[in-house]
């Protein structure tokens, strides 16, 4: 007589310690084996692209924080160049010079997170709390300039609402100067921990093909080993006046493309943001942070779309006006979302524990997928 | 890297009536404005052809265009008759290094789309978000149901420009 | 000994043994679980760059105290779906075979729960209870996160359960003797006759067995780790993946239970370690009761020998817990049966031989 075996199915549900934000994955098992991810998005829609479309263009700003808030200066400063294209503004180079800064120690900040959270989803707790003391001081080096910790509301169409504090540049230099060794300890503590490398070295592979036809982007794309960064390839403000690497996974600990290159290629970002952020700190120009900004912003009939390196992928921002003061529409191409198609294919044959170092690999954000 | 009226000729000479047009009158992108039922074909010519090799969809949105006319019936509720609505494709090479945008309009009562999911994947969740948000339906797709919104939310599509909330759904208030 | 001094103190059999067998576990067992909770916090909290629990009491020190009150007075929820007696029943299992084993660890000359001939076999029969309370647990909590925990710490405790008996036949072989009393009192002396050092031999057999004793310690400190579900090996209760495992639906004094058991367990399991291989409650250097001539010193001195070298233990117990990531099932079954047992047996094979020289 035969033995009877069923599938098990599984819900991982909207609550769950790991799943980084409310999202429901509906688990196919066969005993600790997946069959099929089914991802069940939604919890956290707030419809932000209809909102937009009854606010004025200026207002929109703080609707784009909210989406991604573990990374709200980018989301700022895509829609901010975005609309500065549409209406053909130039602003002060100090201006760019601050937004690049801000924006890459919201870079360094959002790696911090993901790099702590994946650490304590694999089961070491330390990395956690050695990675979010060095957010603090990003956060403080954050909250001196505008206000606010996480959702700031800073970066202004055609300028910023605050110019730089006083202390801001001495602070930024103490703590590029603490950062490099607290790098160095994390790299010994987790990076090149044999138990975290049996984990997640071979461990969910994404081809490259695979990658590109699903439109994944950002340190997902660059742990596939294709050098694509929109900072250099696609070039937005003043990215092309600094020097800096792209890092890309090279399949050191296993294969091309597995979890231990996407998370090392986000140790590395870190590194490289931390390079332009010592040279733009080095060089601001002086200026008025806030002349350029306009009275009344009616851009002319027509669209555009933009898109900026945000600490998770390609973010867009698809902008139709018709004329008046309210966006005829406003379109947000999140890259989670795209990363959340392409994660049922990564997990199909590892196991449950697999799911979670897969799932804290890919870095998503659900404020960003649901909008 | 091929400008839009080159890939536009390009096209025009392959496929004929399905390209409607090229507009780059409003600013900042010129787009083409393509056969809704052909887009498949276009699309898959697009991401082969040697010299052209878009393969990487970065976005696919819909729009509400708005332009039917404005009926306000007697309890001032205000709905739109006719018009369209349209679905914009932005696509690039990673190769190439090229851009495009494409635009497909249909109407606002009965829209159908032809899918290109079997194009690039990636436009799996963008057409199942169209369909949620403006009731865009994309002919031979896989999987079309609800993504953002509850999967029995019956009450229309939330990016329309005449969409309502309902009084209550599920027992629930839905104005807060 | 203590039942000997209890007994011409009172006169009375029953009175005696009951005293006895009451001993360890008020005096000694429940004060150890409240302190290491406390501990764990502060241990972990230093290590992470911070301070832990400060405003309760000085520093901190009343938490447990807080964490208690707490715990008693919490609602105790019960699911209706579940198999009521099994599940009111397995924190009970899981909790007598942590302190069922305490009966038979020495922890002072003068002192035993009970001198019995089977010592170390007894403590991991008796442990072995746990496994049956911790399935019961994960049955009857009808919840797929819970089963899902409770087999494999099943399949966990009973794979490295393996590893641990083969090093302790190492050493019975060694010594010709299974009591945990007996054991003690042969590494006596200076703490170059501790087990680990070679044992109390002389000439090129004590040089030999340095280096496979050290393996053997080494060995068993990571077998029984899996044993009491820490981490590297805290799979059945992967707070990231399962949220608490099997012990996700108890709630109030049942999960204090299954707390408490942990943290008696990882001493048992240290104890064991260090009565094996690091001298039991004997002193490295020799008795200061000895020395003044006030022999009743001597037993409390080894009694503070062996609290500080269960304490040590599990000490280090709690550093790899916040050191280290967590195994997959997988690499954990294959840890044990590829690499921790063939390395037993080649030990034992080599300790026999070196014994028959």
């Amino acid at each position: 007589m035969a033995l009877k075996t069923e599938e098990m199915v599984l819900n991982m549900g909207p609550q769950h310690p790991s799943t980084h934000g409310v999202l429901r994955l509906e688990l196919q098992l066969d005993g600790e084996i997946i069959i099929d991810v089914v991802p069940h998005i939604g919890y956290l829609h707030r419809c932000f692209e209809k909102h937009c479309e009854a606010m004025t263009y200026p207002q929109v700003i703080p609707y784009t924080d909210r989406m991604d808030y573990l990374a709200s200066m980018y989301n700022e400063f895509g829609y901010a160049v975005a609309m500065e294209r549409l209406l053909k503004i130039e602003v002060p180079e100090r201006v760019e010079y601050i937004r690049v800064i801000m924006g890459e120690l919201q870079r360094i900040a959002s790696h911090l997170v993901a790099l702590g959270t994946y650490g304590a989803d694999i089961g070491a707790f330390t990395p956690f709390l050695f990675c979010f003391r060095d957010r603090e001081r990003i956060l403080h080096l954050f909250e001196i300039t505008c206000g606010a910790r996480l959702l700031y509301n800073y970066i202004w169409i055609g300028g910023l609402s605050h110019d730089l504090h006083p202390d801001f540049i001495r602070l930024t230099k103490e703590f590029i100067k603490d950062f490099r060794p607290n790098l160095k300890e994390l790299n010994d503590l987790l990076s090149f921990n044999q138990i975290f490398i049996e984990r997640t070295a071979n461990v969910g592979v994404l081809p490259l093909e695979t990658a590109i036809n699903y439109g994944v982007s950002g340190p997902n794309l660059r742990g596939s080993g294709f050098k694509w960064d929109l900072r250099k390839d696609d070039p937005y403000s003043v990215y092309n006046k600094f020097d800096y690497d792209i890092p890309i996974g090279t399949g050191e600990k296993g294969k091309v493309g597995d979890c231990w290159d996407r998370y090392f290629v986000r140790v590395k970002e870190m590194e490289e943001s931390l390079k332009i952020v010592e040279q733009a700190i080095d060089t601001i120009p002086d200026g008025d942070v806030t002349s350029a900004i306009p009275k009344r912003i009616k851009p002319p009939e027509g669209q555009i779309y933009t898109r900026v390196e945000n600490p998770r992928g390609e973010l867009g921002y698809f902008i139709i006006s018709d004329g008046s003061l309210n966006p005829a529409r406003v379109k947000v191409r999140a890259p989670s979302f795209v990363t959340m198609q392409v994660f049922s294919e990564l997990c199909k044959g590892w196991m449950v524990a697999d799911v979670v170092a897969i799932l804290g690999s890919v870095d998503i954000v659900l404020g960003e997928i649901d909008r | 890297m091929k400008t839009a009226e080159e890939i536009f000729n390009k096209l025009k000479e392959k496929f004929g009536s399905s390209i409607i047009e090229l507009k780059t009158d409003k600013p900042l992108e010129p787009f083409i404005l393509v056969n809704r039922l052909e887009v498949d074909k276009i699309c898959l010519f697009l991401r082969d052809e040697r010299d052209l090799l878009f393969d990487s969809l970065m976005n696919l949105s819909g729009v509400d265009d708005a332009n039917g006319e404005k009926i306000k019936d007697e309890t001032g509720l205000e709905t739109i008759n006719g018009g369209t609505l349209s679905v914009y494709y932005h696509l690039e090479s990673t190769n190439l290094r090229h851009k495009l945008t494409l635009k497909t309009s249909t109407e606002r009562e009965k829209p159908e789309v032809v899918t290109v999911t079997e194009i690039w994947k990636g436009a799996n969740w963008h057409e199942r978000e169209a369909y949620d948000m403006y009731g865009v339906v994309f002919l031979n797709h896989p999987d079309l149901r609800r993504i953002l919104m509850p999967y029995d939310w019956e009450f229309g599509y939330p990016l329309r420009k005449d969409y309502k909330n309902p009084e209550f759904y599920q027992g629930m208030k839905v104005p807060y | 000994m203590m039942y000997d001094w209890l007994f011409s103190l009172t006169g009375n059999e029953i009175l005696a043994m009951f005293i006895v067998s009451l001993l360890p576990l008020f005096a000694f067992i429940l004060p150890f679980a409240l302190i290491a909770v406390l501990a764990e916090r502060k241990v972990s909290a230093h290590m992470q760059d911070r301070l832990g629990p400060m405003r309760v009491g000085y520093h901190g020190i009343l938490q447990t105290v807080a964490d208690i009150i707490k715990l008693l007075q919490k609602e105790d929820l019960v699911a209706t779906a579940t198999d009521k007696t099994l599940f009111n029943f397995a924190p009970l299992l899981v909790f007598m075979g942590s302190y069922a084993a305490f009966a038979a660890i020495p922890f002072s000359g003068f002192f035993i729960g009970s001198k019995i001939d089977l010592g170390i076999i007894f403590i991991v029969g008796v442990t072995g209870l746990v496994v049956a309370g911790i399935l019961m647990a994960g049955w009857a909590s009808n919840n797929k996160y819970s089963l899902l925990g409770a087999m494999r710490a099943a399949a966990q405790i009973i794979s490295y359960e393996i590893p641990t008996l083969l090093i302790i036949l190492t050493i019975v072989v060694l010594t010709g003797t299974l009591s945990l009393y007996d054991l003690s009192e042969i590494q006596t002396a200076y703490f170059w006759n501790w087990l680990i050092f070679g044992g109390p031999f002389f000439g090129l057999q004590k040089l030999l067995l340095i280096p496979l004793m050290i393996l053997s310690c080494l060995i068993i400190y990571t077998s029984t780790l899996a044993e009491v579900n820490r981490t590297p090996f805290d799979i059945p209760e992967a707070e990231s993946e399962l949220v608490s495992g099997y012990h996700t639906e108890y709630s109030g004094m049942k999960f204090a239970m299954f707390f408490l058991a942990e943290y008696a367990n990882m001493f048992a399991v240290s104890a064991i370690v260090a009565i094996l291989f690091f001298g039991g409650y004997q002193s490295p250097f020799g008795y200061l009761g000895n020395s003044l001539g006030w022999s009743w010193l001597v037993p409390v001195e080894q009694f503070f020998w062996f609290t500080a070298k269960g304490l040590f233990f599990v000490f280090v117990q709690m550093w790899l817990r916040w050191t280290l990531p967590r195994f997959r099932v997988d690499q954990l079954m294959a840890f044990c049966w590829k690499y921790l047992i063939p390395f037993s047996f080649v030990i034992l094979l080599i300790v026999g031989l070196i014994t028959l020289m």
